[in-house]
Order: structure tokens, then C-alpha cells, then sequence
């Protein structure tokens, strides 16, 4: 066995159970005398329910119940809550409206559950679900930011007047508005960031079950955050008592934040196992994911930056709207907000910030964190409002950015948006990725492509995020209502072997891997010796979960803690057996050894010495060798680092292909090298596939027009260009790993580079910016429509 | 989906006879478009007659003047067949192109034809070529066979058997592929052959495939891309979607076709 410590680009050891078929994903969880429930959904973007006929479905043959809104709520229950509340500017709470589990009395998007049928078979209940008939009074619906805000629009909650969740801001108006006042010149962009369907290649899914004997419930669900998930279900919608609900994430095939939020199918089969007393599974068809889970992004923006005579930045002034759907999933009003305003200074020395985030409720499926949250969102504006500062100030935009980069010496850096950095090199990572795509060599490569009729361009993004979320108090003073620690356990069985119990969720990460990894390093002990267990409130200890890129530097520093509690009792118990003072007891290469002697105990024989404890300091210490660790993060961490996309575009049909990408972040000391260049590949598709291909489209009704695979189109691997990903590393300074993170970086610094490229190809054609996704048919458009001009020329 | 009686018959007489008894009753061929339709819970047919145990229903040859493929062969197949790729390459290379490879090794050249999907490679092909649709009754021509979108002059009980092609001198055939589906956007099969010069646009147009007149002139007089330059594509009956508007539609059809004929030397 080679190295396998931290640094190792260890193979995957989940792999083989997932590419084999072995997982065991909440389909393949079969409960005996298992019913199946099938959503009836709202075909509706808005319209009121006048009536529901359910009795010929009551009827059918293997049909157990029917149930609609008006029985949930006769047993009193609860709504979805949200998990984080906004304060408007004058202070007062954002707007909360209900968000019934099963729709009551009016539906707000395509998609709304209104009614659940559960039969023995699925298709029994897909039969039975054809014959409940709803009438619906159909209402004028606001599918989008525009249709919601025009006068007189029509209410998706009455109550909440104008659409406004709520009316934000942050950072000092009067300082930007001074520096507005003396800049010698003003880069100004306005743009959207293009609503997304995120697609986990595992629909969501959820099985409840009750034991009549005991009362209690367990749900096996597709969950990033099982804890989360029995708490909020738990203590808001079903009122069922923590210690009488048990709540299973298995193998969970893909996440993207998507399945972070506490859904109602969740809510819908866990109160219907207790109705029925009979398990109850429902698995999302594709179609009914495209209009059920949470979708990301969905702003409009208004940016200006104003510019001293060398281009240095002087003040930085956002007017963004965001989409929060038809109701407020369980974080939404974060993502626009502390998830977004607050990277606003970026990679640079802006002394002034200010922006205005308005967030409006509309006809369309919740829209939540998807990969990056918010941090995508304000690096593409960020990015590329720098390059047309660059274009309006005549500049490189290499040199732009490396006027304005908050220096190397500057740190622990404070922002004008409530941010402090804890370390970084801005100049490393750009230095190496210029290298990297050989930036210097581009004009002979366009020259060259064009020969070949083709425009090639070059696009360049320098960005930073902000994950690892975060202080408990910090997030609880913005409005989070819940915590934000992690916890490890970590039990040395009798033998020495060690099993530890993370808080976090593994639903592709490859934490299995990367955790054994770091506790095989911490222990000296092999990796196969190290199981890690995760995903069962009933194993673990309360434990938040894993998204914004925090499982390592939050989770991971967690089980750091458990292990020098480990260590320390170790070194109690080895002082005893070698008959030695426990100061000096050095724990190295799995021995605890009295230092300058040759005198040593292996942990196998001080686990075994304290789980038989014969000869024991049974006075002093407890028996066994398990501890607990529960890590609130200091600060939040700063991944960050610099993408260069190449793109070439067809001018005769506008087809435009990536044809080279480097990255090269900044992620914090790497576990293992092999994850973290696959979670910045993945990355930096999801990214490519939202600057070039992914949109969602409503139609003024408000109904889904991108609503399956043949109409949304996500990044295939032709698609993609071979990524070439490359790091240059600060330790982050406020964890005891000095990790960062890797999840989300690829998402968040790409777009900006993708697009950047697109409108550098394209820059004889009188264009500065190009909103996303970059299709072929928006830049033939472009293309045709300049040809003239050009031709004239 | 719903529930449906299952046939296997081995022979077309029998599928015939099945189906004649049964106006709800439908064929399968590889299923690719009929099994998802009914996942979906679009169609409800009474019946399903599999015509995958006929096996007189697969296979190529190919005689003197033409290609004959039966109508359970799949695009695989097809693809890979040395004879269609000698004698008609451009066909053999469209069929490797259709959908991903699981699709091709289902879908059938009968299918795609009787199923006459406007954004469907196959009808590119049978039109371009003059291709002869054979039945179990009868012989209907190219021209006569794609009467508008998802629809064909078949009668209720009547199968595709077959589809012989004439070996043309010169053809090609080039897509746009939808970025989401893949099928095709656009696609221009253009040929030169015992039928003239034939241009055949799938994908594009509201009714399904189309011969573009306009096209076929111009390359009749002078085969070469050039030929094409000045020759527009109308927008009046074409597709206009999220992905693509009728103008960008019209667009692609001339470029399309110019790279066709570039193709097909
Ligand atoms: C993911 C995916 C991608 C695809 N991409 C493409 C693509 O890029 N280009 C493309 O051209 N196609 C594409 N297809 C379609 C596919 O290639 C098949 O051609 C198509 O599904 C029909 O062929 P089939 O044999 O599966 O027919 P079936 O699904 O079995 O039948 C289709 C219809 O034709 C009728 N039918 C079948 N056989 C006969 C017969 N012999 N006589 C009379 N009627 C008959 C059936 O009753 C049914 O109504 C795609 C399909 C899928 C699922």
C-alpha cells in the first residue's frame, strides 16, 4: 500500500460500491407492506381551488387514501418553514408567507403539490391520481422578476404587497455615492443571471414509515442534511418529538444544494405512514423534479464601478432583484443577500460598497442555494463589470485586475461588506494560470483560427467565495435560525480500528475517501483501517449537514477535535501501561511513545486496554475510547483563484465551443489532490453549462417551457473541453487543517471567464457584454446583426 | 403507463391481422418513441403488438440500383453495415449519428419512418433519396409517404416492411442538433442521383420534411456550395421554439445545406 495520507491522490473507495450498482440509494429502500404515494400537482402557475373531487380515486382498486390540503391541516399541522430570516432596510421583517405542505385554497406555481394518492402499487396510484379532478379557478399569473413588479401585477400571496419578500441593502451609501462624485470614470453593466434547474442524476426521493408499537417514524429521504431535515419537519411541520423521529440520508446521488431544503413530499409521506400505518414511498419522476426542486440563480442586476485616473477602484454600487419563486424555500432569502453582497469587494481593494437587493415572490418554483449560492452570482457581475472597466478605461484586463488585487501583505483583509479575508495570494494564482493557458501566445492562436473562419476569444475571471459556512453567532446575527457547527465522534474500536460519525453528508464529494484519509493521517493508522459513518440521525450525533463547501473545514476540523481528545486520553492511558508520566507521551505513527526511549504502546493496545480495562487508571479515567467534538468555525473561508477560458466561435452558425479552460485556485491544503481536481472539473461544467447552455424558461402562464431534457439542456461531455485544473495554495489560518474548500469554486469562477471569452471573440462586432447562456442562436443573432456594419467597415 | 394486452406475432401476416381486429391496437418496433409515450401516459393503446419475433423483418441487400433495408433494422445496424457504407455512405453515417447508442441499438429505420417525428433524421434521408416505402400492401413513393408532421400515408393496419433506396452518385447529409434533445434542428440531406438533385430539410419544418425546390434548382445547374449562396429559405412554415427562431431556422437550412454539398463533393 502506498501513502494514503493527507496529499494522496487515494482512489475513491465508494466508487466500487456506486459504478457496480451496490449503492443504496432511497429507491432501492423497500419497507415491507410499503405503499406508494403519486403528487398531484398544480398544472397551474396560478389559480384558486375551488373544489376537489376525490372520491372516485377513494375508490379505485388498491387506492388506501387520498389526502388534500384541508387534511393536513385538520391535524393541525404546520407549514414548510423557511430557515433564515432578511431584515428589510428599514429594519422590519421580510415578508413570510405560509407555504402549505399541500396546497390550500390556491395554487402559486406549475409544479404546487395539491393532492397525495397512495395505493399498494405505483401504478395504481398513477391510475387513481387520473380520476381526482380539481377545479380551478385559473388566476393571471407573474411567472417572472418583470411581470411580478409591474404595477397592478397580480398578488401570489395575498398580503404580500407588490410581490416584495423583502427590500435589502448593505454597505455605506454615502461613501459610494462620494466616490461616485469624484471618479474620473464610471464602468456601468447591467445583466441577468440566468435561472437553473439543477438535475441531480438521482431524483429526489422519500420514504416514511411509523411503528403503531412504538410510535415511532423514520424517513429514509435524498437528503445533503438529514438533522436539518428531522428538525425542521420534526419540530415545525409534523410536531413529532426528536427522539421519536429518525431521519436516513443512504447513498445520495448528487446534490447541488438542491436537496438541502426541507421539501413537502418529505412532510407529505411521514405524516401519511402515520395515517395509513403503513410505509409510504414516493420517487420524483424526472419531469416532476424539473417543477418541484428548488431551482438557483435568477437575478437581474444593475452594477456600476466607479474608476479613479489609473483605473484603481473607488466605489462599487449594485441594484439587484432576485426571484424567490413562488414561496421561500428553506434558505432563499440568503442566497441574494449575506450569500451574495457580501463578495462584492471580491479579489479587490474597493473601498466603497453598496448594494440594494430586492427580492420578489412570482409564479415559479421556489428558487434556493445551487452550487455557489449567490457567491456565482457576484463573481459573474464582479467579473464582468471589471472587464468593461477594463474597455471603458482602455486597459488590459489583466493589468486592471492586477491594479485593484488587495495585496498579498494585506491580510487578515476587511471588506466594506462585512467580510474578512483570512489569507490569499490573488497575484499567485493569476501568475500561474496566465501560464498555465498561455495567455502571452493568445493573439497567435486567434490569428490562426481565423484563417480557419473562426473567431476565437479569451476570457479571464479572478474571483473569490466565501465558504465553510460559518460563526454560529456570526449567521445567527443575520438572521440564520440555525446553527452553524459541526460535529464528528469518533469511536477506536477495541482492536484499534476506528469509526467515526460525521455530521456532514457525502452525496458525491467522496468523503469516505477524503475523511479516512485524514483520520488514517491523524491515528498513523492505515485507511483501511478508518470507516466512516454518516447520513442516520439515529448513529450520529446533531450535525448540520453538508452544502457551501464546509464538510472539510468545518466537518473535517470537527473530527480533528474528536481526535486530540482521542489522543489526549491515549496518552493518559499509555502513561499508565508504560508506567511514564503523560507529559511525556509524544502520540506519532500510531504509537504513543515515552519520548527519547524506545518504550512505546500501539493505540490498538491502548484501545484494547480501555475497553478491558484490567490494568487501568480506572480512578483517574473512564473506560473506552470515543469522544465527541463539536466545531463552530472562526470565520468563514476564502477559496479563490483565477479561470481562463478560450472559446471559438462559428460565425456562420454561432455555435460556440470551449476549447480550452484552466483553473487554478486557491483551495487550502489539499487532502487529496485526485477529489479536489474532480469537484473543480465539475465545478467548472456546471458553470460552462450556465454561461453557454442551461436556461429555465416560463412562458408569460407561467408554464414550464424548459421542463424536460429535450428542452433544458445540460453540459454533456462533448461539450466540455479537457479541463485543466491546477492549484497554488494559502493555508486558510483559522482551522486547524488550513483547508478551504473545493466544492463550489468551479461554478463560481467560470461563467464570468466562459462569457468573457464569448465577448472577446466578438469583440469586432460592437458587443461588451452577452447575458447568459451564450447560445447559438442569441450570438448569431449578434453576429447577423453586425455583419452589415462590419462588411461596411 | 396503462395496461395493455401483448402480441408477439412472427410473421407480418399475423401483425396484420392482429392490428385489423384491433383499432386501438399499436405496433412496436424498437419502442424508442412508444415506450416513453406511454411511461408518459400519452398514448393508451388497447394493445401492443411487438414486431420484434418477425424476422423477416430485418436485414439489408443490396441489388444493382439500390439499398433495401427492412424495417426492423436498427440504426446500429445500419451504421455499421459495410454494404450501406460503400454504397450509400451519406446513409450509413446519418443512422450513426441518431440519438446515443442505446438508441441505436433499439430504434428501427421502420419506426422512425411510420413515427414521422418533424426533427427526425431517417425522413431526411427517404426524401433526398426518392427512397420507395414498401408495406404490406403496396409501394408508396418518397414524395407520397410524409404527409405532415407526425403524420404519413399510412393506413390504420398498415406496416412498413421496407425501404429501398436507389444508389444515388452523390449525397450527404449534415445536422444542427437541438442542444438539448439532439435530434435534429436542422438538417439538410442533399443527393444527386438516378432521381436528380434532390435537397431533403428535416427538423426544421412545422409539417415535418420538406423538399427545398429552390435548392434542388440551383444545385441541378451547378453542384457546388456557391451554388447556394443567393438561395433563401422561406420562413413561413418552419418551427420557431426556444430554441430556435423560424428566422434562425432559415438560417441554418442554407448553411446546412452548403456544408451538405461541400460534404458530399
Ligand atoms: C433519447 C432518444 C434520442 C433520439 N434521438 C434521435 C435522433 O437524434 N434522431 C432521430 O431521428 N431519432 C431519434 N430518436 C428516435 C429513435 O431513433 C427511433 O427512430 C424512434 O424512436 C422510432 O423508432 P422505433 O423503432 O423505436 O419505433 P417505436 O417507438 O417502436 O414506434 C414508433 C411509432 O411508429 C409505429 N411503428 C413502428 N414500427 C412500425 C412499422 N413497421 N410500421 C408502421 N408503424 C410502425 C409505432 O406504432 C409507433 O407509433 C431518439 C429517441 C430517443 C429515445
Amino acid at each position: 500500500m502506498g501513502f494514503e495520507g493527507i496529499g494522496a491522490a487515494v482512489r475513491r473507495r465508494e466508487d466500487l460500491r456506486f459504478i457496480s450498482g451496490r449503492g443504496n440509494y432511497t429507491d432501492d429502500i423497500n419497507r415491507p407492506g410499503q405503499l406508494h404515494a403519486v403528487i398531484i400537482r398544480s398544472p397551474h402557475a396560478h389559480a384558486r381551488i375551488k373544489g376537489i373531487d376525490a372520491a372516485a380515486a377513494k375508490a379505485a382498486p388498491g387506492v388506501v387514501a387520498v389526502f388534500v390540503g384541508e387534511d393536513m391541516a385538520a391535524d393541525n399541522l404546520g407549514g414548510l418553514p423557511c430557515g433564515w430570516q432578511v431584515k428589510n432596510k428599514d429594519g422590519s421583517p421580510m415578508a413570510e408567507p405560509p407555504h402549505p405542505v399541500l396546497a390550500v385554497g390556491k395554487v402559486r406555481h406549475v409544479g404546487d403539490p395539491v393532492a397525495v394518492v397512495i395505493a399498494e402499487t405505483k401504478g395504481a396510484a398513477r391510475d387513481a391520481a387520473e380520476l381526482v379532478s380539481v377545479d380551478y379557478e385559473v388566476l393571471p399569473a407573474v411567472p417572472t422578476l418583470e411581470a411580478a413588479q409591474k404595477p397592478g401585477a397580480p398578488l401570489v400571496h395575498d398580503g404580500v404587497a407588490g410581490n416584495i419578500c423583502y427590500d435589502w441593502h448593505l454597505g455605506d451609501k454615502d461613501a459610494v455615492d462620494a466616490a461616485f462624485a469624484k471618479a474620473h470614470k464610471v464602468g456601468r453593466l447591467e445583466l441577468v443571471n440566468n435561472r437553473l434547474i439543477p438535475n441531480a442524476m438521482e431524483p429526489r426521493a422519500a420514504v416514511g414509515e411509523f411503528d403503531p408499537a412504538s410510535g415511532d417514524y423514520t424517513l429514509y429521504t435524498t437528503s445533503q442534511n438529514p438533522h436539518v431535515i428531522r428538525l425542521l419537519m420534526g419540530a415545525f411541520v409534523l410536531h413529532i418529538p426528536e427522539h421519536k423521529l429518525r431521519v436516513v440520508a443512504p447513498d445520495v446521488g448528487g446534490g447541488f444544494g438542491s436537496k438541502i431544503y426541507h421539501y413537502a413530499e418529505e412532510a407529505i409521506v411521514t405524516w401519511a405512514a402515520g395515517k395509513v400505518k403503513r410505509p409510504v414511498k414516493w420517487t420524483a419522476e424526472r419531469t416532476e423534479s424539473f417543477m418541484s426542486d428548488a431551482h438557483g440563480r435568477d437575478h437581474v442586476t444593475v452594477a456600476e464601478m466607479a474608476m479613479d485616473k489609473d483605473g484603481r477602484f473607488l466605489g462599487l454600487r449594485v441594484r439587484t432583484q432576485a426571484n424567490m419563486g413562488a414561496y421561500l424555500s428553506t434558505f432563499a432569502p440568503c442566497v441574494p443577500t449575506y450569500l451574495y453582497a457580501t463578495l462584492l469587494a471580491g479579489v479587490y481593494t474597493t473601498p466603497a460598497i453598496y448594494a440594494e437587493v430586492k427580492a420578489v415572490f412570482t409564479n415559479s418554483v421556489p428558487v434556493d442555494a445551487y452550487r455557489g449560492a449567490g457567491r456565482p452570482e457576484a463573481s459573474f457581475l464582479l467579473e464582468r463589470l471589471v472587464d468593461i472597466c477594463a474597455l471603458e478605461m482602455g486597459l488590459d484586463r489583466v493589468e486592471i485586475r492586477r491594479r485593484n488585487f488587495i495585496p498579498s501583505s494585506a491580510f487578515p483583509y476587511q471588506t466594506p461588506v462585512a467580510l474578512q479575508y483570512d489569507s490569499g495570494d490573488y497575484t499567485a494564482t493569476l501568475e500561474a494560470c496566465l501560464k498555465a493557458a498561455d495567455w502571452a501566445g493568445f493573439e497567435a492562436r486567434r490569428a490562426e483560427a481565423k484563417k480557419r473562419g473562426k473567431l476565437r476569444g479569451i476570457g479571464i475571471s479572478t474571483y473569490i467565495e466565501a465558504c465553510g459556512i460559518a460563526p454560529s453567532a456570526v449567521v445567527g446575527s443575520l438572521g440564520a435560525r440555525a446553527g452553524l457547527y459541526e460535529v464528528a465522534n469518533i469511536r477506536v474500536n477495541p482492536t484499534g480500528s476506528i469509526t467515526v460519525f460525521t455530521g456532514t453528508h457525502s452525496h458525491g464529494q467522496g468523503h469516505e475517501t477524503t475523511f479516512a484519509q485524514l483520520i488514517a493521517d491523524q491515528f498513523g493508522v492505515p485507511m483501511s483501517q478508518v470507516e466512516i459513518v454518516h447520513g442516520d440521525t439515529a448513529k450520529i450525533p446533531f450535525g448540520m449537514g453538508t452544502y457551501g463547501s464546509r464538510s472539510l473545514a468545518v466537518g473535517g476540523s470537527a473530527m480533528v477535535k474528536a481526535a486530540e481528545k482521542i489522543i489526549a486520553k491515549g496518552k493518559r492511558i499509555a502513561a499508565h501501561l508504560l508506567e511514564a508520566s503523560a507529559d511525556d507521551i509524544e502520540f506519532k505513527d500510531g504509537k504513543f511513545q515515552v519520548a527519547g526511549t524506545d518504550r512505546a504502546k500501539a493505540l490498538a493496545e491502548v484501545s484494547l486496554a480501555a475497553y478491558v480495562p484490567h490494568n487501568y487508571p480506572i480512578e483517574e479515567l473512564e473506560p473506552g475510547l470515543e469522544e465527541t467534538a463539536f466545531y463552530d468555525p472562526k470565520n468563514f473561508t476564502y477559496p479563490g483563484g483565477c479561470h481562463i477560458c478560450e472559446v471559438e466561435i462559428d460565425p456562420d452558425t454561432g455555435v460556440v465551443q470551449v476549447v480550452n479552460f484552466c483553473a487554478v485556485d486557491d483551495v487550502g491544503r489539499v487532502i487529496n489532490p485526485m477529489i479536489v481536481e474532480g469537484q473543480i472539473q465539475g465545478g467548472v461544467a456546471q458553470g460552462i453549462g450556465q454561461a453557454l447552455l442551461e436556461t429555465c424558461v416560463y412562458d408569460e402562464n407561467g408554464q414550464l417551457l424548459s421542463g424536460s431534457m429535450m428542452d433544458y439542456t445540460l453540459p454533456r461531455a462533448d461539450d466540455l473541453p479537457n479541463i485543466k485544473v491546477g492549484t497554488a495554495i494559502t493555508l486558510c489560518t483559522h482551522n486547524p487543517l488550513g483547508v478551504k474548500g473545493c466544492g463550489e469554486v468551479g461554478a463560481i469562477g467560470s461563467p464570468p471567464a466562459v462569457i468573457g471569452a464569448v465577448v472577446d471573440a466578438l469583440k469586432d462586432y460592437g458587443v461588451r457584454h452577452i447575458d447568459m447562456p451564450a447560445t447559438p442562436h442569441k450570438l448569431w443573432r449578434i453576429i447577423n446583426a453586425n455583419r452589415p456594419r462590419m462588411a461596411a467597415e | 403507463m396503462y395496461d395493455f394486452a401483448y402480441h408477439r406475432p412472427s410473421s407480418v401476416a399475423d401483425a396484420v391481422k392482429l392490428l385489423a381486429s384491433d383499432p386501438d391496437a399499436k405496433v412496436m418496433s424498437g419502442g424508442m418513441t412508444l415506450i416513453p409515450t406511454l411511461k408518459q401516459r400519452l398514448a393508451r393503446p388497447s394493445a401492443i403488438i411487438d414486431l420484434s419475433g418477425i424476422r423477416d423483418l430485418v436485414g439489408i441487400s443490396v441489388s444493382a440500383g439500390a439499398v433495401t433495408i427492412k424495417a426492423m433494422t436498427t440504426h446500429a445496424a445500419v451504421a455499421a453495415s459495410a454494404e450501406v457504407k460503400k454504397a450509400i455512405p451519406a446513409l450509413a453515417a446519418m443512422a450513426e449519428h441518431i440519438g446515443d447508442a442505446q438508441v441505436r441499438n433499439r430504434g428501427t429505420i421502420g419506426g422512425s419512418i411510420a413515427n414521422h417525428d418533424p426533427a427526425a433524421d431517417y425522413p431526411g434521408a427517404v426524401l433526398a433519396l426518392g427512397a420507395t416505402v414498401h408495406t404490406n400492401t403496396r409501394k408508396i413513393a418518397a414524395d407520397d409517404f410524409f404527409t405532415g408532421m407526425f403524420s404519413t400515408a399510412l393506413a390504420p393496419d398498415e406496416l412498413v416492411t421496407a425501404v429501398e433506396f436507389p444508389i444515388p452518385e452523390k449525397a450527404a447529409y449534415v445536422k444542427f442538433p437541438n442542444p438539448a434533445s439532439r435530434y435534429a434542428m436542422v438538417g439538410v440531406f442533399v443527393a444527386k442521383g438516378p432521381a436528380g438533385v434532390r435537397v431533403a430539410v428535416t427538423g426544421a419544418g412545422a409539417n415535418g420534411v420538406f423538399r427545398h425546390t429552390a435548392m434542388e434548382e440551383a444545385l441541378a445547374k451547378n453542384w457546388s456550395p456557391d451554388a447556394l449562396h443567393d438561395v433563401g429559405t422561406a420562413e413561413e412554415g418552419l418551427n420557431g421554439d426556444i430554441h430556435a427562431s423560424k428566422e434562425y431556422r432559415a438560417h441554418l437550412v442554407g448553411v446546412m445545406a452548403k456544408r451538405a454539398v461541400a460534404k458530399a463533393g
